[in-house]
């Protein structure tokens, strides 16, 4: 990020704080920036060569001088927002000021309207849209108007802003002749125009959605376009410029790509740029052809042949930012294929579907040898960068996606590199060969794998002792893990891991955690999944043997004082964490030892103080990893009784330690203790009463955390763990709790993942409560009725919508659930009565939709017996005229699903009582 | 527009561990809450003795792998069905301090040594399964809906269910408690009444009258008292048919929820291996009839003392 963007970026950010209540700085040392209309022109003319000044003091180096500036337009912004903007357009706009104040002023234009944060952005567009429409008016002439300027960051700054303005105001049919007079642009001779022309449509298209532009328009932009990438356009900038707004305009172009000649004619246009003789453009070309091989895959058979000549060239040939782009193609051809290959594996409905075409398969013979070349072409030390990526990381990456798509078929095209390079004395032979073994290990079948994995443990074993160089030991040790991630566990019919090598394994694992950072990672990363290999074994596990040493391997290198390079520490806590959940009751007592070690660890890191950020950030990082590992062991012992009664000692401690792991923080809370807590509710059942006075206030405080919204969503769980371990004890707790959780399910702040899961909650809290829910069935009920509503029909949604909405449904029947059983046999029942009706309604009109998953038909049918097992006769009516209680209960019975049936098999039971009373 | 990043993860596994952790924790979350709404349910599909795989006979060796299938799944209701069993029948507590009001509150019988179990009749049949939720009979009895009769009051799929002690010498069951009838919920019901209830039922159905076709097993009640010093007496010294094996009281107030079990305490003249091993965990020994006598005489004593003291100063 430049250092302009950063400071601007830095306006929002305090302008955002402003609005979550911090009190407005009460500094009066400036003063010239209270303008308003009622200033004369002379006098704001002035104060607009001040804004040039204190635009450039903004970016000056003397941080005093800065901050002024800085605290100077926060306050013009607060105090009087028309002619902020109209400054600061005035600013960008005038080709008299320097470069620095106009680019700024763009900037801070730009922040005036958008923001990541949701709810900060809708504050920001609706600043906007109630703007004297004068004022916006001017803004907009001064913004196309720079697209003329001489000066490019001027013209590259205007373009974006003017995209955040169409962002906001096409939708709303608003600013319509925007395009037209673009588009009219596109004519112009001048190249600066064109090119700044190219660039704003561009960026309209990424911030419009498709839907609000006219087929009429989009065609205009898709022509302007597509001509502006034509060989033919002289100028470069004004290439490299429509190369990449097609980029952001493929979205629009559906229509244009199911017409042959169209689609023709975009795809030699495109294929013609990626032959440029300006490299940019090469890589702007093949950005394109990625993404057309997502979005329009279905489309590609015709071109196919031309663009693997087109890539294979840039892989061999091209600099290496084209090359990335070109290997990247047959990635994403790949994640195609997958996904559509996986559809058929599923339940195959066949609709909408889209075939596959097999592009991978066609091409492997060619594909294989190309992308086995790039594997040669490693950089010294890319093990030990962790942002590194290059042609061999990207080459192998893609020979793994190939493998996963063609199986079988790719063994006997990669066995001769190996074998051939396996053995060579110059290590990037020795490492390809290795990587291109690890790589094809997901997807051919075990049974031809296998054959071959059995001759190389030994070789890859032996080199991960013996091997000279680290990059070999490193992709070797993580060969390994691949090994037993695929071709090890219960699912496999040959084990590769037989006692005779058991032992051999473990000894070489254990000796390579003392190497260099990067292998010794990838060492545990093996152990990780050996160890759940043996996780289905039954009730004894050949780890057992050598539990004692693994965890003590595993804990030493956590103390290595080199532990924080290449996730060493953390690799070396989950590894740890694996071995624990996939132990068997043979080694229980020694998990029960590791609670006091762990215990220990995490009570160090409670001891500095004054921490620096770093050293408040490592000591997070830290906690969270320890937290994390004593809630796999809380959970593991707390799963069988004796286990869990011997784990109790230690309870709370614990406990102490996590309300000071929460205390160290002052805002938010650790969500590993948070997850932690919530396993421990689990095992200390009641007594967990005795934590809630000093627990409180973190429980609030995590349901508080939207920012963070796995900290909320995890805290909801917690809620529902604590609920059942405290049952009717938890009431003194609940007004709190839920008026919280009602805040935070009208709150358009949290993350919409975070509301089913509160629904679910509010079932937990009224099975623990029972018939005291009673005050707050007003508040929860209609807010249930409302999301039914809601959740009620997905016509026309996405999948991730339907997959929402189902979500949310079943968190809403969780709800009425625990809320009739809560009730059942309480006076208070007839409290529920009036809100039959409305659920049965409900359950009827999701059966109706026809898109129910699984999960929600065993909710629903099951909700359908709590009503009837709660409300009975008075009920009886009302269940024998709705849909629910006859044909979807009879799909229910019929159900595959044992849970779905026995719910069924229960919601019969109950309604036939409460019909026959 | 910059160029988009298109780096992959390289050498990394598919989900992250926290990632992991974050997924089995929502998975014992929604295990745990499936679990108290089963126990919230009293799930009557669990009733079902048909959806018990062990009373049927060794399976043919020749079975198609779609009912193999079939089968696996009924052995999952099995297991479930003797989960939910063992939870619902709680182990009384020993009595180790005497109550106050014991004779107003509370109820004394003698406990007949056998196996502990809940009878559950429905569906034209009836099953008894023991404290872990294991079968101990599969059999018709004249429970409601308990046999294969065309005689059957109300619907086929009405279930009852009682808590009985089935005393293996003369093969009886005897009933100790009612907890459903007809599906009719007596857990929020006074002792009292479940008593009351309990005789006039059984009587009515037959359930006590000698065995026949349609009724494998006799049944009979266990006489039951109130808890003042006539009352153990009986309990304690009475005649009855069966070995006994510890006095068991009962408070009077409602079994509503299964954290409040029953309280037994120990008959001095017996040692049971039981109630040896009971009272080693217990780290106590259980009150003894005599101590339970005496603390009823001082509590009439104190009744017949003045309860104000009138100042007269």
């Amino acid at each position: 990020m430049s250092q302009i963007e950063e400071i601007s970026n830095l306006f929002s950010l305090k302008s955002n704080a402003m609005n979550i209540g911090a009190p407005l700085s009460s500094s009066r040392s400036v003063t010239v920036l209270l303008l308003s209309h009622s200033i004369p022109w002379t006098t704001r003319y002035n104060m607009a060569m001040e804004v040039t000044q204190i635009l450039l003091n903004a970016q000056s180096i003397d941080g005093n001088v800065r901050k002024h500036a800085e605290d100077s337009i926060k306050q013009f912004q607060e105090q009087n927002l028309p002619s902020f903007l109209l400054s600061l357009s005035g600013e960008l706009a005038n080709d008299d000021k320097p470069v620095e104040s106009r680019k700024l002023a763009g900037l801070i234009l730009k922040n005036a309207l958008d923001a990541k944060e949701q709810h900060r952005k809708f504050e920001l567009v609706q600043s906007w849209v109630t703007l004297d429409s004068a004022v916006k008016a001017q803004i907009k002439t001064c913004l196309l108007q720079t697209l003329s300027s001489a000066v490019s960051d001027a013209r590259s700054t205007a373009s974006q802003v003017i995209a955040k303005i169409a962002g906001i105001e096409l939708p709303q049919k608003q600013w319509p002749e925007l395009i037209v007079s673009l588009l009219s642009n596109i004519h112009q001779q001048a190249p600066n125009v064109r090119q700044a022309t190219l660039e704003t449509l561009g960026y309209l298209c990424e911030e419009v959605s498709p839907n609000v532009v006219d087929q009429d328009q989009v065609n205009k932009i898709l022509t302007a376009v597509v001509q502006g990438m034509n060989a033919s356009e002289g100028n470069n900038d004004v290439r490299l410029a429509a190369t990449r707004a097609l980029y952001n305009a493929l979205g629009f172009a559906h229509a244009n790509f199911s017409n042959d000649m169209e689609r023709d004619y975009i795809m030699r246009v495109v294929c013609e740029a990626t032959l440029s003789p300006e490299v940019k453009i090469r890589q702007a070309a093949f950005e394109c052809l990625v993404s057309i091989s997502s979005t329009y895959y279905e489309k590609l058979a015709h071109y196919i042949q031309d663009i693997f000549n087109i890539t294979a060239k840039a892989v061999r040939e091209d600099e290496e930012p084209v090359a990335l782009q070109a290997i990247e193609f047959w990635s994403s051809i790949c994640d195609e294929e997958i996904d559509i290959l996986e559809d058929y594996g599923g339940d195959f409905t066949g609709d909408s579907a889209i075939p596959c075409f097999y592009f991978i398969k066609q091409a492997l013979p060619a594909l294989v040898p190309m992308l086995l070349e790039t594997l040669l072409k490693q950089e010294e030390d890319q093990d030990q960068d962790e942002g590194a990526w290059n042609i061999a990381m990207a080459g192998g990456t893609c020979l793994g996606l190939v493998a996963r798509t063609v199986g079988d078929d790719i063994v006997p095209l990669v066995m001769p590199f190996i074998e051939e390079n396996i053995t060579k004395p110059e290590w990037r032979q020795r490492e390809a060969a290795t990587y291109a073994f690890g790589s094809i290990l997901e997807g051919p079948s075990p049974d031809k794998l296998t054959p071959i994995v059995n001759v190389a443990l030994t070789f890859m074993l032996t080199a991960l002792t013996k091997d000279p160089n680290n990059h070999v030991k490193d992709t070797t040790a993580w060969t390994l893990g691949r090994i037993f991630e695929f071709l090890h566990g219960s699912t496999i019919d040959s084990p590769i891991i037989t006692q005779a090598n058991c032992q051999q394994i473990i000894t070489v694992l254990l000796q390579s955690m003392k190497d260099v950072p990067n292998v010794a990672e990838k060492a545990c990363g093996a152990l990780y999944f050996l160890a759940q290999g043996f996780e289905e074994g039954g009730p004894s596990s050949p780890l057992t043997p050598f539990f004692q040493e693994i965890v003590q391997a595993l804990l030493t290198v956590t103390h290595r004082e080199d532990a924080s390079e290449s996730r060493l520490r953390t690799a070396a806590y989950e590894t740890l964490n694996e071995v624990v959940r996939c132990s068997t009751d043979e080694t229980a007592t020694m998990v029960l030892h590791l609670v006091p070690i762990i215990m220990t660890e995490l009570h160090k890191t409670l001891e500095g103080q004054k921490l620096s950020s770093d050293e408040r950030e490592r000591q997070s990082e830290l906690q969270g990893l320890l937290c994390g590992c004593l809630q796999v062991i809380i959970q593991k012992l707390g799963s069988s009784e004796p286990t869990k009664y011997l784990f109790m000692q230690y309870a709370d401690q614990i406990m102490e330690l996590y309300l000071r792991v929460f205390a160290c923080r002052s805002a938010t809370v650790h969500e590993e203790a948070m997850l932690a807590i919530g396993a421990l509710a689990y095992a200390t059942g009641p007594d967990f009463a005795k934590y809630m006075p000093e627990f409180y206030k973190y429980l609030e405080m995590g349901l508080q955390n939207f920012e963070e919204y796995q900290v909320c969503a995890v805290t909801v769980g917690v809620v529902g763990d604590i609920c059942r371990a405290l049952e009717d004890q938890i009431l003194p707790y609940c007004d709190g709790i839920m008026t919280q959780l009602l805040k935070n399910l009208s709150s358009n702040q949290l993350h919409r993942s975070v509301k089913p899961p509160i629904f679910s909650c509010f079932g937990d809290i009224a099975l623990a409560i029972g018939e005291n829910f009673e005050k707050y069935l007003m508040y929860a009920m209609p807010m249930l009725q409302s999301a039914a509503e809601l959740s009620a029909h997905t016509s026309g949604a996405d999948d991730d919508l339907v997959d929402y909405t189902n979500s949310l449904r079943n968190g809403i029947l969780e709800a009425y659930s625990g809320i009739f059983q809560g009730f059942k046999n309480s006076p208070k029942t007839q409290l529920l009565i009036p809100f039959a009706l409305h659920i049965l309604q409900f359950l009827d009109s999701i059966y109706m939709e026809k898109d129910m998953d699984d999960v929600v038909m065993k909710t629903a049918v099951g909700v359908l017996g709590d009503l009837a097992d709660t409300l009975g006769s008075n009920a009886g009516t009302l269940i024998q005229q709705s849909l629910s209680s006859k044909d979807f209960l009879d799909e229910c019975l019929s159900s595959d699903d044992h849970l779905i049936k026995e719910s069924a098999e229960w919601a019969k039971l109950a309604i036939s009582r409460a019909i026959s009373v | 527009m910059a160029p988009h990043d298109l780096r992959r993860p390289f050498k990394r596994a598919a989900i992250s561990d926290q990632q992991r952790r974050r997924e089995l924790s929502l998975q014992r979350q929604a295990q745990h809450r499936r679990d108290a709404q089963h126990q919230a349910r009293c799930l009557a599909s669990f009733l079902n003795p048909h959806s018990d795989p062990e009373p049927e006979p060794e399976p043919e060796p020749t079975d198609s792998p779609k009912e193999l299938d079939v089968r696996h799944a009924s052995k999952l209701k099995g297991a479930e069905a003797r989960k939910w069993f063992a939870r619902q029948l709680m182990l009384p507590e020993w009595m180790i301090d005497v109550p106050d009001q014991l004779p107003q509150d509370w109820y004394v019988f003698a406990r007949p040594a056998g196996k502990r179990c809940f009878v559950v009749s429905s569906n034209g049949t009836t099953v008894s399964r023991l404290r872990n939720g294991s079968m101990l009979h599969h059999f018709p009895s004249a429970l409601p809906s308990g046999a294969r009769t065309k005689d059957s009051s109300g619907s086929a799929q009405s279930y009852s269910i009682l808590d009985c002690i089935f005393h293996e010498s003369d093969q009886t069951y005897y009933v100790i408690d009612m907890v459903c009838w007809r599906e009719y919920s007596l857990y929020d019901c006074t002792a009292e009444f479940r008593f009351f209830w309990l005789s006039s039922k059984l009587a009515e159905t037959g359930l006590c009258d000698p065995p026949s076709q349609y009724h494998r097993y006799r049944f009979s009640l266990v006489p039951v008292y109130n808890c003042d010093q006539a009352g153990l007496s009986a309990a304690y010294t009475g005649e009855v048919p069966y070995v006994k094996d510890v006095l068991e009281l009962q408070d009077n107030g409602n079994l509503s929820t299964s954290d409040d079990p029953p309280v037994v305490f120990g008959c001095s003249d017996r040692a049971f291996i039981e109630q040896v091993m009971f009272q080693y965990m217990a780290q106590h020994s259980p009150l003894r009839i005599d101590d339970l006598l005496a603390s009823i005489n001082s509590l009439s004593d104190q009744e017949n003392k003045p309860s104000d003291v009138e100042m007269v100063g």
